[in-house]
């Protein structure tokens, strides 16, 4: 922390982490990934219901043509990313653990993979309701991580109204930097995709959340926004959860969203600065998701970049692309070191909801666990403001009322806690255990 | 392919520990030893190996395969409760101390992470209660390295010869005899009293920069120094009942238990709202207990009575859940 911020402190929100950011890729334009020459997409990379398949083995498919239907309201669809022959359609690897079923699209090598412009592409006469659907068809989700349908978001309750809509520019996630580089080069379309998510949900103002180790990028947005006294760049102190919703609503407009409701029960709806984007690309060329910008970096990583990778290329082909990786390396991260997962193998898709690869190598912390000593640092880190220390005890004990009631849902797995603890307790596993004996409680009943 | 490695998130961590508020012992400890020679440091060793050696005898079949040794709180533990003895204990006593203070401190508990109060000031409870002279004899500091006090090295049980150099502390002489020892001797050393208290200075300089590397919680020593210092000199302007706000600080054990004491996480709330709560409650019980006691000096009893109150004020400052309560609008 800087002087500067020392004697001014940047609005934030309440509690929270101060870890090391290591954002070394900062400063790395985007590039573009090369194609390769298979796409594995797995039918299941967001929220909610898998997609189902609309193709056929054998069927040649065009680049952003739908390959599967969205099945159900909180599901989406899913698209090719390059112009070839479906390959397969099977069981194949998944990033999370358990392999499942996925198209398999193998590239045309003579074919121009140029993005045809969509002449259904929503414009300014769509209505509402018309770009709910519109955006479910393009397979838009939420590009911070959770990857949740993008138009759910877009649909206002009945009886609610919203208010604000605030985009998410933090990136409070050590090493990732595709949002960073995002916001700098494509301050456009971030700002045009705001005004779209305003329009679209009858807002009055919006706002982006950018920490203040972004001051660029900022500037960047502040300048695209010029003739807009209807959208704030709000510049925020550096500090880990603050991408989490509630965390930037509290720390932007100083209001807590009640425990167990939504952000729109405050009049608010937050996206990522990412997913306005690609609202944006919608809007323009009617280009629907299939490609993503992550940041590869670690010190395993030969070449670190920020990449605009195809949904669907394999982890081992990125880093391939960046310079394979070191001989030492001992582990391998997709998304943040706070709230990411490890890998066992590299032959996994990356999906939409992937930011970045990370890989070490350091080994696994073989700390040994020690006692609790009560220091209280979890209280003070936990951004929700919950007791991880008793939470951890009740979790091993599988108390599940007494979970619930101590809050145990609110807990978000932020790992604030784990962070912070002194006797390497793994807080943040125990919280998700307390929290799936609380919905195994509930389902029971 | 490499093999990988897997493990549940984060894989960044604070690397927060306890190793470095021992590091700041070696100040506090080599100004004992600059006053009172080698008797502090025999004392020290001699608390020191007794905790150490009681907790390896506990914990060496407890099934976890190793002792607990390597987290330091055994030898944290040993020096604390050297420091808060006086220059002239028998050292047989001391190595008792040092004992008691694990079994009936920690070990009965549960170990670490469980004991209700701070073994250290247990281990020294006991040594009053049990031998309540030799734990109020006071010798003059600065009588050359080499001067052991003859009680030192007394046999266990045997009365030793009383030393002609005994004094009392400025808390005793406020006390008993009215007079008050200047605050510059205070606050730079030179005083009779217990090992680790002499020198407010270097106290002060320690618990500054175990506060600032957020070694400890801040919280803790600035509201049980606020509270002693307000209640002291609200007493001193209602009627000169107590000494003033500046004397009480710099005497006896209080800031030597509001850094190393008071901050012990084990036994101290872990609610900020708790801590506050804490402190302020050992700063009132020290300056109710020097002024209206009858005792000279009441901070460890202080200390030792919000402990057993911690799981209490834990109980009724759990923190207000994010959205909920008086935040949810």
């Amino acid at each position: 922390m800087g002087l500067r911020d020392m004697l001014w402190r940047a609005q934030t929100f309440r509690h929270g982490i101060h870890p090391a950011e290591h954002k070394d890729t900062a400063t790395l334009p985007i590039e573009r990934m090369p194609f390769v020459d298979e796409y594995v997409l797995p039918l299941s990379q967001h929220t909610g219901a898998p997609s189902r398949p609309l193709v056929v083995v054998g069927q040649k498919v065009r680049r952003g043509e739908m390959i599967a239907a969205p099945d159900g309201y909180i599901s989406t669809a899913l698209h090719a990313p390059v112009t070839g022959t479906v390959a397969a359609i099977e069981v194949r690897p998944h990033s999370r653990g358990v392999p499942s079923p996925a198209i398999v699209v193998r590239i045309d090598p003579f074919a121009s993979q140029r993005l045809e412009i969509d002449a259904d592409r929503p414009t300014a006469a769509t209505t509402p309701k018309e770009l709910i659907e519109r955006v479910q068809r393009a397979g838009l989700v939420g590009m911070g991580g959770a990857a949740f349908p993008s138009h759910v978001k877009l649909e206002v309750p009945e009886g609610k109204k919203a208010r604000f809509v605030i985009l998410n520019g933090c990136e409070c996630e050590p090493y990732l930097t595709c949002d960073h580089r995002l916001m700098l080069e494509r301050a456009d379309a971030v700002i045009t995709g705001l005004r779209i998510l305003m329009r679209q949900v009858g807002a009055e103002r919006g706002y982006i959340g950018v920490e203040r180790n972004k001051e660029d990028a900022a500037a960047a947005l502040t300048a695209a926004a010029v003739d807009g006294g209807d959208i704030d760049v709000i510049r925020l102190e550096v500090k880990y959860p603050q991408g989490a919703e509630k965390m930037l609503i509290d720390a932007i407009l100083h209001r807590e969203v009640p425990s167990g409701k939504l952000p729109i029960d405050l009049e608010v709806v937050v996206n990522n600065v990412g997913t306005a984007a690609a609202l944006a690309d919608l809007a323009a060329t009617g280009k629907p998701m299939i490609e993503r910008v992550l940041t590869v970096a670690g010190n395993a990583v030969r070449r670190p970049a920020n990449l605009l990778v195809p949904v669907g290329t394999l982890v081992q082909q990125v880093l391939d692309h960046c310079g394979g990786l070191r001989p030492e390396t001992r582990q391998v991260i997709l998304g943040g070191p706070m709230m990411g997962a490890a890998q066992k193998a590299l032959d996994v898709p990356v999906l939409k909801g992937i930011s970045g690869i990370l890989a070490f190598t350091d080994p696994v912390a073989q700390i040994a666990e020690e006692p609790c000593i009560r220091c209280g640092r979890c209280l003070a880190a936990c951004p929700v403001f919950l007791n991880p220390s008793r939470l951890a005890l009740l979790a091993r004990a599988q108390a599940a009322d007494v979970l619930a009631a101590h809050h145990m849902m609110d807990c978000m797995e932020c790992a604030s806690c784990s962070y912070v603890c002194p006797s390497n307790i793994p807080l943040v596993h125990l919280m998700r255990l307390g929290k799936a004996a609380v919905r195994s409680r509930k389902a029971s009943r | 392919m490499p093999y990988l490695e897997i493990a549940p998130a984060p894989w960044v961590s604070s690397g927060l520990g306890t190793r470095r508020l021992m590091v700041t012992l070696i100040p506090v400890v080599a100004t004992a030893a600059y006053y009172f020679g080698a008797a502090a440091l025999l004392l020290i060793v001699a608390t020191t190996t007794a905790t150490m050696g009681t907790e390896w005898l506990l914990t060496r079949r407890s099934g976890k395969g190793s002792t607990r040794l390597g987290d330091g709180s055994a030898a944290l533990s040993g020096i604390l409760l050297g420091l808060c003895l006086p220059p002239s204990t028998p050292l047989w006593m001391a190595l008792l101390g040092g004992a008691v203070a694990i079994i009936l401190g920690k070990a009965v508990w549960g170990g670490l992470g469980f004991n209700l109060f701070n073994p250290a000031l247990v281990g020294r409870a006991f040594l009053q209660a049990a031998f309540p002279l030799a734990l109020t004899t006071w010798t003059a500091p600065q009588q050359g390295f080499w001067t052991l006090a003859p009680s030192v090295l007394a046999p266990p049980f045997m009365r030793a010869a009383t030393d002609a150099t005994t004094t009392a502390t400025p808390l005793g002489l406020a006390k008993f005899a009215g007079t008050f020892v200047p605050p510059e001797t205070l606050i730079l050393g030179g005083i009779a009293g217990s090992l680790g208290e002499t020198s407010a200075l270097v106290l002060v300089l320690c618990g500054l920069w175990l506060g600032l590397r957020r070694v400890f919680d801040w919280r803790l020593p600035v509201a049980t120094l606020l509270t002693a210092a307000l209640f002291s000199g609200v007493l001193q302007l209602w009627g000169d009942v107590a000494p003033g706000p500046l004397f009480t600080l710099t005497s006896g054990g209080l800031l030597l238990g509001a850094v190393y004491m008071v901050t012990d996480p084990v036994t101290t709330p872990l609610t900020p709202r708790g801590m506050w709560i804490f402190g302020a409650g050992v700063g009132f019980l020290v300056v109710l207990i020097r002024t209206w006691g009858g005792l000279a000096e009441g901070v460890m009893y202080a200390i030792l009575l919000m402990n057993a109150v911690t799981p209490l004020i834990n109980r009724l400052t759990q923190p207000r859940t994010f959205g909920t309560g008086m935040g949810a609008k």
